[in-house]
């Protein structure tokens, strides 16, 4: 499916004859398969999760949100980690692998933690761990294996992939269920038995960075002198100032469906609308990023959220869920890859996976913040009023760092 | 080409291994031995035997001896007079889909209805007359959650379903309260099958709720009541109440005197609470039925083991 999309718009584009995928390191595609893979592992787990914790185990709903809510501060940390270690050691797929590896182990943690409530949360912390520490390296992989000049491709190109295994993660784990007739453990096991191919593609298929670096040891210090360069300082600074006015994904959703004509069967299936566009977009934005520069792309993805917030406090209409996921997708699109392909260049290439964890951290962090301030401001000004407000203050944000530019294409 | 053939028999043995388990889940799902035809005879405890998922039996008097196990699976499970409910996920549906299955006295399906959310809670009137449930339904709300309930009743004689009660018109104060958020959880009605107890949750508090079914109107009575339970005499309620985030303590409160007592159970209950009689409380508790004296004397008794959602017979 990605495939065909990329191809026919690279026809379309006209400039180049060769697929996309060909045009992308081997490296790249690789690791793009194994996040497919990885995806179809995590994101069935992900799906029946809330029903095994509330429905088998009896978990009130509340304690389910802390549980979940509790290690996703604790990933931001651990990115940094992963990322520092990868450059530190300079073994960028050593790092990912033992992510990878640590993630799939878990899902056989959860079979094996049984009703124990204490255990699982642990299991759950070990598998958002993994997740931490192989995102800065696997990254960092992608970036050094690419041309500077087509970044942008590059990371489209891993991220569309990445998003068709998060599309097929519940339909499998659907499958499972059904066959199972409704055994969670067999869900886990065969996460495992996914996430186990995964670290064997990435063990046989992706290569680690070929290449001396050019300098002896990457210490802790020269991580954080990092920060002192001016150009990754203001990328991180403004990455994050534009987090913290960024309204979380649940809200969007909650946005449409509290404007009606929206079933809460069909609820969960939101989201799969905005990967669907992101999937479609990923690499034509990618390459547009390429061309046009990466900072103003990445810009556009914040105004496209803009104009979704401020469609869905307008009138309904019967296409408004349409176009609003459209523009989340837009906005997915021309943020998420596009930014690592706008720091890449930034970052001396030994401590490549140090520096673009510390941007996805610090954007990381940001959104989470948001998610808690806009979670307030809905409670003491109700939901029209607080989206306003956030869309007003996105959109100023987005304008001075236009401004600021700082990145130059 | 050598890493290729790798790759290709490593994924084949992994896939095979996935499938070898999924299909012995299968059947270890599907055989249960033999299933005991049971009915609704009066002296029975009857609970969901959470190894199996089936609803089981014992004789009131001997909880320990060894259950009859029925060939019905259900999440949650109620019973009075001559009529149960069975409320049963379907299997691979995500979002996730209930059944909520209204059965006879030989518990055989009389009706289903099929909704949206998965199993919280489930009853049956006192006349036999109205089935009611509460289900999760994932994203309704926001924030930490991600989950809301729906109540609904479904009326056995008439065959009219109210999918959710939370269009219920509900004063608090004399004042019509009206809000977005308001999520209803933990139906119980009188004897009358006409008034009715229910839980309104918004803006983050919690009331008990009186309504008139007939009338369709309702009326807060107190704050902090969740999962209401209302004796046979009709004249306390037992509820779940909220003593910290995820800890509840089980009280009753006297509807008269709107006195509330602490029952003798310290740990934290998150069910809606059974009468046997008028004078003990059922729960369910770390998958185990316990019993407690509803005027906050004594201590937690352990009626049955591996059982959850208990329904006595009478």
């Amino acid at each position: 499916m990605y495939i065909a999309a990329s191809r026919t718009s690279d026809l379309a584009a006209g400039t180049d004859r060769k697929p996309a995928l060909k045009r992308v390191s081997a490296n790249v595609v690789a690791l793009g398969m194994v996040s497919l893979v990885t995806d179809v592992s995590s994101e069935m787990v992900t799906a029946v999760l809330p029903l095994y914790l509330v429905l088998g185990l009896g978990l009130n709903p509340l304690q389910f949100g802390l549980l979940d809510g509790l290690y996703a501060g604790a990933t931001a940390v651990v990115r940094v980690l992963g990322g520092h270690l990868a450059d530190r050691w300079r073994r960028l797929k050593a790092v990912a692998g033992f992510g990878y590896g640590l993630s799939a182990v878990c899902k056989l943690g959860l079979v094996a933690a049984g009703s124990s409530v204490a255990a699982i949360g642990v299991v759950l912390a070990a598998d958002r761990t993994g997740k931490g520490l192989r995102t800065g390296p696997r990254d960092a992989l992608i970036s050094l294996s690419s041309e500077p000049g087509t970044l942008g491709r590059s990371f489209g190109v891993h991220r569309a992939l990445d998003t068709v295994g998060a599309f097929l993660g519940p339909l499998v784990a659907m499958a499972v269920l059904a066959l199972s007739l409704g055994s969670y453990p067999s869900v886990f096991f065969t996460s495992f038995c996914i996430a186990a191919i995964a670290v064997l593609l990435l063990a046989l298929f992706v290569k680690d960075h070929p290449g001396g670096v050019d300098r002896a040891a990457v210490s802790a210090r020269a991580a954080f002198g990092l920060l002192k360069q001016s150009d990754f300082r203001r990328v991180t600074l403004w990455a994050a100032l534009l987090g913290l006015v960024t309204v979380g994904d649940s809200f969007v959703y909650l946005l449409l469906q509290r404007k009606g004509e929206i079933a809460a069967t069909y609820f969960p299936l939101l989201p799969l609308g905005t990967a669907g566009v992101y999937l479609v977009l990923a690499v034509p934005l990618g390459r547009l990023a390429d061309r046009i520069g990466r900072w103003p792309v990445f810009l556009g993805g914040h105004v496209a959220l803009c104009l979704a917030l401020v469609l869905v406090c307008g009138p309904a209409y019967a296409a408004l869920p349409v176009v609003v996921l459209g523009l989340h997708g837009v906005f997915y699109a021309a943020t998420d890859g596009v930014l690592m392909a706008a720091t890449g260049p930034l970052v001396p290439p030994d401590l490549r996976a140090t520096g673009l964890a510390v941007v996805q951290t610090g954007q990381a962090v940001a959104r989470m913040l948001s998610s808690v301030l806009f979670g307030l401001a809905w409670t003491l000004w109700d939901l029209r009023p607080a989206v306003l407000v956030a869309a007003v203050c996105l959109a100023a944000v987005a304008l001075a760092a236009a401004f600021a530019k700082p990145v130059r294409p | 080409m050598k890493k290729l053939v790798l790759a290709l028999t490593g994924t084949a043995l992994l896939v095979a291994a996935a499938v070898t388990y999924t299909v012995s889940a299968r059947h270890n799902t599907a055989e249960a031995g033999p299933a005991a035809q049971l009915t609704l005879d009066a002296g029975q405890l009857l609970f969901r035997d959470t190894k199996t998922g089936h609803v089981a039996s014992v004789p009131v008097g001997e909880t320990q001896s060894k259950p009859q196990v029925s060939g019905l699976k259900c999440d949650r499970f109620a019973v009075a007079k001559q009529t149960a409910v069975c409320l049963a996920v379907k299997p691979g549906t995500l979002p996730a889909v209930t059944d909520v299955l209204v059965l006879d006295d030989h518990l055989a399906v009389r009706h289903t209805e099929t909704l949206p959310g998965t199993p919280s809670r489930a009853r049956v009137s006192p006349d036999g007359k109205r089935v009611y449930w509460t289900l999760f339904v994932t994203g309704d709300s926001y924030a930490e959650t991600g989950f809301s309930t729906r109540a609904g009743v479904y009326e056995v004689d008439t065959g009219r379903l109210v999918k959710t009660i939370e269009e219920l018109p509900v004063f608090v104060g004399g004042e019509r309260y009206f809000a977005a958020d308001a999520n209803y959880w933990g139906i119980t009605f009188a004897p009358d099958g006409n008034r009715f107890y229910a839980t309104l949750g918004s803006k983050g508090k919690t009331y008990l709720v009186e309504g008139d079914y007939a009338r369709y109107r309702g009326k807060t009575l107190r704050e902090n009541v969740e999962c209401p339970s209302l004796s046979p005499d009709a004249t306390r309620i037992a509820f779940k109440k909220k003593v910290s985030e995820g800890v509840w303590r089980l009280s009753v409160l006297d509807l008269k005197t709107m006195k509330e007592t602490e029952l003798a159970e310290t740990r934290s209950v998150d069910d809606q609470a059974l009468w046997q009689d008028d004078h003990t409380v059922l729960y369910g508790l770390d998958n185990t039925v316990w019993a407690v004296p509803a005027d906050g004397s004594g201590a937690p008794a352990k009626l049955a083991e591996d059982a959850a959602s208990p329904a006595v017979t009478g």
